[in-house]
């Protein structure tokens, strides 16, 4: 059973987060949602596991939560 | 008492130059006697090169204005004569705290490497590195070095010609006229020079304003960087603590591109809104306060023919990140050597084409990381700002979310990856020292590496035999032998697997070319390159 990895994982984070915010560029808000839900859909069928993205939805929902598992 | 900003310490002075029949020509003229003005001149000065500057002022800058020096920007100072006063006075410090709205989300520290001689970072009120640097000045003055620093003296025009550059200097006396084989521009964001030459100053601005506010303080607050998003005191906006010495505190806030600048400055604003921050019971009195916008910007080249550009006439970045001051001193360091050898007959011109290259090279990387860091604290778009909100609704719980966080980040420098002066590279030794880099600092038996290299061409060589010196066409290569053992940090950081090196580094502590072993004709080759002259 595998955990969701939330320490530090990507290893140039500013260049990600660049690239995430770039790719919104110029965009409206509606096309924007679009995308976020599509990298959303992207994202979790590379990771596969269901634990680890049931524990990630609810991660999502309260992320205050220090009660995770 | 009044304060060594309040204080003429370079007053105007009648000099010959006003007096001649034709205008004067001088090797190296410098406009603007700021941090960068004063390291260029005194870098020329050490290497015997005659300088004049000219500055409007007499006094160091009003107010704190740059306050955070990193450590490559303090080696440089150490090469210069006035690192160590810096790094006395200076507040030093690895730890901070972000906080969003009443709460902290969570506490870092930078964990600086050890084994060097200068801290990551220090904070100290930009007129004390002014002051420093003008000791400094006087005291090479005192030794017979050629520098003058002409107070009152503003350039009020200047023309580029084949041969030099003409000048036209207004003085309470009124104007006279030299004549310069270089002039250094390093007259700041609103250089005059640049604007008389009708040169292009591209990029974009940054709709937001920034309150400033050097708060002078008896407060129990630690040594620490504080940042807030969202706070109680300053809603919808981020705000910033920061110690600097003598008790005064920087205080910086965001106020939003709608204000109404006038009401915003008023002492009595000013005053409530330090006092919704700090509580009502904490004393403070203000030294200086302003209110400023910051665009995000550089020049195309930084060499016009006889005119170069350092430090903000050349490029300007948003003050996250501590990349203004830092960087004008990178450029002088650059730029200073080059000349000289230039001035010598020793390199063609097209060596100062590299000084452009490189710093243009250093200034986009800075131009990327401030901007970076303005995007995520003041997001342009809706979308950027869900984002940023996820990152800090996710910051306290989840570590992974942290070094997403960007309130500015540590200003290092920049590798002149690509640059033609460099040479060929050995890849068993570490990446960090490739061709390009800026040597990293160790510490050796008796002192600290960076104390032992710069100024000339230098052949570091390391369990690997080398002569003494190494000459061609009239630029002498001097060797620094040393033994890998010196300490554990210097063979990793220098030797990595390799069992020996052979390292050329130039004279602002670039490393030119590397080898496993010596070959007097492979260092001659990589000298030439170096230096233009291929």
């Amino acid at each position: 059973m595998s955990k969701l990895n939330t320490t530090p994982n990507i290893a140039a984070p500013d260049d990600f987060y660049a690239e995430l915010l770039a790719i919104h560029e110029g965009r409206s808000k509606e096309e924007s949602d679009r995308i976020n839900a599509r990298l959303i859909l992207l994202l979790a069928n590379h990771i596969g596991q269901p634990d680890v993205l049931s524990a990630a939805l609810q991660a999502a929902l309260s992320p205050s939560a220090t009660d995770q598992a | 008492m009044k304060k060594i900003f309040e204080t003429p310490i370079y007053e105007y002075a009648r000099v010959p130059d006003q007096d001649a029949v034709s205008p004067v020509r001088h090797p190296v003229v410098v406009v603007g006697a700021g941090p960068v003005g004063l390291a260029a001149a005194i870098d020329l000065a050490q290497r015997d090169i005659p300088v004049v500057v000219l500055d409007d002022n007499d006094k160091v800058s009003f107010g704190s204005r740059a306050i955070c020096f990193a450590k490559r920007p303090l080696e440089i100072l150490d090469r210069l004569g006035c690192g160590q006063p810096m790094v006395d006075k200076g507040v030093v410090w690895d730890s901070g705290k972000v906080f969003r709205d009443e709460r902290q989300i969570y506490a870092f520290n930078l964990l600086p490497e050890s084994g060097h001689k200068r801290p990551a970072f220090i904070n100290l009120q930009q007129y004390y590195l002014e002051k420093y640097l003008v000791d400094r000045l006087r005291a090479l003055q005192a030794k017979g070095k050629p520098v003058e620093l002409r107070g009152g003296n503003r350039l009020s025009a200047v023309g580029q010609h084949d041969s030099h550059v003409s000048l036209e200097v207004d003085t309470p006396e009124g104007p006279y006229n030299i004549e310069a084989d270089w002039l250094i521009a390093c007259d700041g964001a609103k250089s005059a020079t640049r604007t008389m030459l009708g040169l292009d100053f591209a990029g974009r601005v940054f709709e937001d304003n920034f309150l400033i506010a050097d708060t002078i303080m008896e407060a129990d607050f630690p040594t620490e960087r504080w940042f807030w998003f969202d706070p109680p005191f300053n809603r919808g906006q981020s705000a910033l603590l920061h110690k600097q010495p003598d008790n005064v505190w920087r205080i910086d806030m965001q106020l939003g591109w709608d204000i109404d600048r006038e009401e915003e400055l008023k002492p009595e604003n000013i005053r409530a809104r330090l006092r919704a921050m700090l509580g009502e019971d904490t004393r403070f009195e203000l030294e200086w306060t302003s209110i400023y916008t910051f665009q995000c910007c550089r020049m195309e080249k930084f060499r016009y023919g006889r005119v170069l550009f350092a430090g903000d006439a050349a490029h300007q970045v948003s003050p996250f990140g501590a990349r203004g001051a830092n960087s004008g001193l990178q450029d002088t360091d650059n730029l200073v050597w080059k000349l000289g050898l230039v001035l010598d007959g020793k390199a063609p011109e097209a060596l100062l084409d590299s000084y452009s290259d490189e710093r243009v090279h250093g200034a986009d990387e800075n131009l990327m990381n401030s901007t970076r860091s303005t995007d995520f604290i003041t997001p342009k778009s809706a979308t950027s700002r869900n984002f940023r909100d996820a990152v800090l609704d996710l910051a306290e719980t989840y570590e992974f979310a942290r070094p997403l966080v960007n309130t500015g980040r540590l200003s290092l420098p920049c590798v002149y990856d690509g640059s033609a002066l460099n040479g060929p590279d050995c890849t068993t030794m570490p990446d960090a020292l490739r061709p390009g880099s800026p040597a990293i600092d160790a510490p050796l038996r008796e002192g600290w590496l960076l104390d032992r290299l710069g100024n000339g061409f230098q052949l570091l060589a390391i369990g690997v035999d080398v002569p003494d010196a190494l000459e061609d066409g009239g630029i002498t290569v001097t060797a620094l032998a040393l033994d890998p053992d010196e300490s554990a940090a210097f063979a990793r950081r220098y030797l990595g697997d390799a069992p020996g090196a052979v390292y050329l580094m130039r004279p602002d502590q670039h490393v030119a070319a590397r080898w496993a072993d010596f070959d007097a004709a492979a260092v001659i080759e990589a000298l030439r390159t170096a230096t233009a002259r291929t």
